[in-house]
């Protein structure tokens, strides 16, 4: 079975988003990435799937170690997604902070 | 510029989260959205006015607003409820927009007080399934343009 898997699933858990985290900055194995959690490595194992599936991580194979390292490509989609629509409201919200400081109530 | 309006919409949801902290107190933060005059202007942008139709606020009262052009053309009307309406403190209000195919969506508003200057607002709005909420954030609101003009009409019509 091949679940075809989007980036808005991936991002949903806690465990992945910190993950992509630990990742971001340097590429690293599955067993160092699984260091960083209490989780069991099955289930860390299973996060990296998915993570990989819907491509927001890539696998390079070193020798006999598969490094994971972030997709910034695939990342950059679900800032793009959600960023037209945080910024209508961070547009809204600054103009209601401004005019808000120069309030003064009616008398 | 610093980030300061925080947006997440965890996926099989169908729920958006914003919230924001500012530099007001809790008072003139909660004033801006009780007062309709104060509301317009700040939900108000170059590329249209937003004119209060009907603000009722108070539990079970309604309100109604349009967004309209320079030329007179309405682009936008949303209408609701407010279920529960506590000053500076929460609002729960319905929301529902005009002529689209969108389901009415629920908006919880809180209102906290952080400092004497300083407070928080945090608002979830639910959407009546995941898909519509995807699709709505899908919508062209390009560069922060607010619920802008033609390509709006388009998208809805397209949704039809």
């Amino acid at each position: 079975m091949n679940l075809r898997r989007d980036v808005f699933q991936a991002i949903a858990d806690p465990t992945r988003r910190a993950i992509l985290l630990l990742v971001a900055t340097q590429s690293m194995t599955a067993g160092a990435i699984a260091a960083n959690f209490e989780t069991a490595r099955p289930t860390v194992s299973k996060h990296l799937q998915i993570l990989t599936e819907c491509e927001l991580l890539q696998q390079e194979q070193t020798g006999r170690e598969v490094h994971y390292q972030l997709n910034p490509q695939k990342m950059k989609e679900i800032a793009d997604f959600i960023e037209p629509f945080r910024k209508l409201w961070d547009d809204r919200f600054n103009k209601l902070e401004a005019m808000m400081k120069k309030y003064k109530p009616k008398k | 510029m610093e980030r300061k309006t925080k947006v997440t919409a965890d996926n099989n949801q169908q729920v958006i989260n914003i919230s924001r902290e500012f530099d007001l107190p809790v008072e003139l933060l909660f004033k801006a959205h009780e007062d309709p005059e104060l509301f317009e202007q700040w939900m108000s942008h170059e590329y249209g006015t937003t004119k209060v139709v009907k603000y009722e606020t108070k539990q079970h009262g309604g309100w109604a607003f349009q967004t309209v052009d320079s030329q007179g053309n309405v682009l936008f009307k949303a209408n609701g409820v407010f279920h529960e309406f506590v000053p500076n403190q929460k609002i729960i209000r319905t929301f529902e927009m005009n002529g689209t195919p969108f389901d009415v969506q629920l908006e919880f508003l809180e209102f906290e007080r952080l400092t004497d200057e300083t407070s928080k607002l945090t608002m979830q709005t639910v959407f009546r399934t995941a898909a519509q909420r995807d699709q709505l954030l899908k919508m062209p609101f390009a560069q922060g343009l607010d619920m802008a003009h033609n390509r709006l009409q388009q998208v809805i019509s397209q949704l039809k």
